[in-house]
């Protein structure tokens, strides 16, 4: 199945990394980083990108926050950075180790 | 939006590489949509033009790479082509009936990089799928579904639906749930190749299709999030066309496995086009400068009624090959849309079929099956009635 874990909730220790099913990568000609997947793409913005880039199976949510953080001193991310992670999960691009 | 045809303005790269590597199949299916004359396409693409057009397709920008036939898995050299393809970075499908794989081959493409298998099923059932593929075929398919699973792809089933297999959408998707999917593709038959020569046995009826909606609806409801379950309604059945193909030039690009670059698989049988091969020109060329990929691109080319329809940037005009199977003019509205003056037959067709469907009448007509004994017929038919 798809999602064999839609139920599970998202939390600060959750370990999200991308779906086996599912490729993350820079693409040069459309100047955008996409997921791909059975017979589909989606393009991806430049922050939905970042936090992609650190689904890794190494970091925690709070660490993807964390690291974000830095990268960005001024911004809010803990909300946006659930949501998008929620969406994501949603669509099956990533798992909840 | 754009109107070329005037190269003025840039044309967007192809997404989607569709290699057809061979018209060979151990099928028979009568729904192909292959081209009848296949029997004359019998010299195939060498390993290294595939090579070159997967460089050249990539380098402009294609992410997706299909693989499929008749059945890919007769190559030898499908695993250095889905080597090759992932290593360019591609996301490789496999669309495959299964036959010529074992767990063997599955683990070998695995280990070339290949990303995800599509297996196609007849039907549910064992008797059904094996007299409507023309062989025996389907408990290999169950356990090549099962090779899938087990060696990490992510599984698409696909199920080509029409009037024989259409009464069985409830078991179709018990198996499918039986075999874990992630998903399943209830694809619609589209009267091209074969199909268009078999559209008596194949044209479902009205109450079939009300049915497998309401079915693939519960199914999906129950499955939400678990397994993706894609479902068209045939077009023969709405008043208004598909967007064929994403436009034509638009998006995909198809190479026949003789080495013709198409802007869909359908579309060798049109009239007027050129063809061009890969053997004769660059991949770039063929998509951005030929005659063939700006034949219909955008919205130039239309005629009324699709020229002044308010609707025109929703379908493009729908399917050209449908336009011109059932009206002789490719440039014609497809006649599935009820503004086409050709509409009638569409609706006749569907009309006449569901009042003689399960009766000897229809029934009982002879099915055309693919195989390259009745291509050979079909081509000698051709060649002496033009005489
Ligand atoms: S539709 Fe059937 S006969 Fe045609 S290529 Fe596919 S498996 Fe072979
Ligand atoms: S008239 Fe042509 S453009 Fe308008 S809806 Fe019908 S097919 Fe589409």
């Amino acid at each position: 199945m798809l999602n064999d874990d839609v139920n599970e909730k998202l939390t600060l220790e959750t370990i999200p990394t991308i779906a086996p099913s599912h490729r993350f990568q820079w693409e040069e000609v459309q100047d955008c980083h996409v997921i791909l997947y059975p017979e589909g793409m989606v393009k991806l913005g430049n922050s939905s990108a970042e936090i992609l880039k650190l689904c890794d199976g190494e970091n925690d949510v709070s660490a993807i926050i964390n690291k974000l953080q830095q990268l960005y001193p001024d911004a809010e991310l803990d909300n946006d950075v659930n949501k998008f992670l929620e969406v994501a999960h949603e669509n099956g691009w990533i798992k909840y180790k | 939006m754009k109107t070329a045809g005037s190269n003025t303005n840039k044309v967007n790269p192809p997404l989607w590489l569709l290699c057809e590597l061979t018209y060979a199949c151990p099928l028979q299916c009568p729904y192909c949509s292959n081209p009848v004359e296949m029997a004359n396409f019998k010299k195939e693409l060498s390993t290294d033009d595939w090579i070159r057009v997967m460089r050249e397709a990539r380098k402009m920008g294609a992410t997706q790479l299909g693989f499929s036939g008749g059945e890919p898995l007769t190559r030898p050299d499908l695993e250095e082509l889905i080597a090759e393809a992932r290593q360019l970075g591609f996301y490789t499908n496999l669309i495959t009936s299964g036959l010529g794989m074992d767990e063997k081959r599955v683990a070998a493409f695995k280990k070339a990089g290949l990303d995800h298998i599509q297996v196609s099923f007849q039907a549910s059932s064992a008797d059904l799928n094996d007299l409507i593929a023309g062989t025996d075929a389907f408990e290999h398919k169950l356990e090549m579904a099962r090779a899938v699973k087990k060696h990490g792809y992510p599984m698409v089933l696909c199920f080509v639906l029409h009037r024989q297999n259409e009464p069985y959408v409830r078991e179709i998707l018990d198996l499918a749930v039986t075999l874990d999917a992630d998903y399943v593709e209830l694809a619609t038959t589209q009267y091209y190749g074969w199909a268009f020569h078999n559209k008596d046995y194949l044209i479902p009826t009205r109450e079939q299709l009300a049915n497998a909606e309401l079915v693939t609806k519960e199914f999906q409801e129950k499955l939400k999030g678990k397994m993706k379950i894609f479902y068209v309604i045939p077009d023969y059945f709405e008043d208004r066309p598909k967007k064929c193909m994403d436009g034509w030039g638009a998006i995909f690009l198809t190479i026949t496995p003789d080495g013709l670059a198409l802007p869909c698989h359908a579309a060798r049988q049109l009239p007027g086009l050129e063809l061009p091969s890969v053997q004769d020109h660059s991949i770039d060329w063929i998509w951005n400068d030929s005659p063939d990929f700006n034949k219909f691109r955008g919205l130039d080319w239309m005629k009324d009624p699709c020229r002044t329809c308010p609707e025109k940037e929703k379908d493009l005009g729908g399917c050209r090959c449908q336009a011109f199977m059932l009206t002789g003019d490719a440039t014609n509205a497809d006649p599935v849309c009820s503004k086409s003056p050709h509409h009638q037959k569409v609706v006749d067709t569907v009309e006449d079929i569901g009042r003689i469907a399960g009766t000897p009448e229809l029934e009982e007509r002879p099915v055309l099956f693919r195989n390259m004994k009745n291509s050979k017929e079909i081509i000698k038919k051709k060649t002496t009635e033009t005489i």
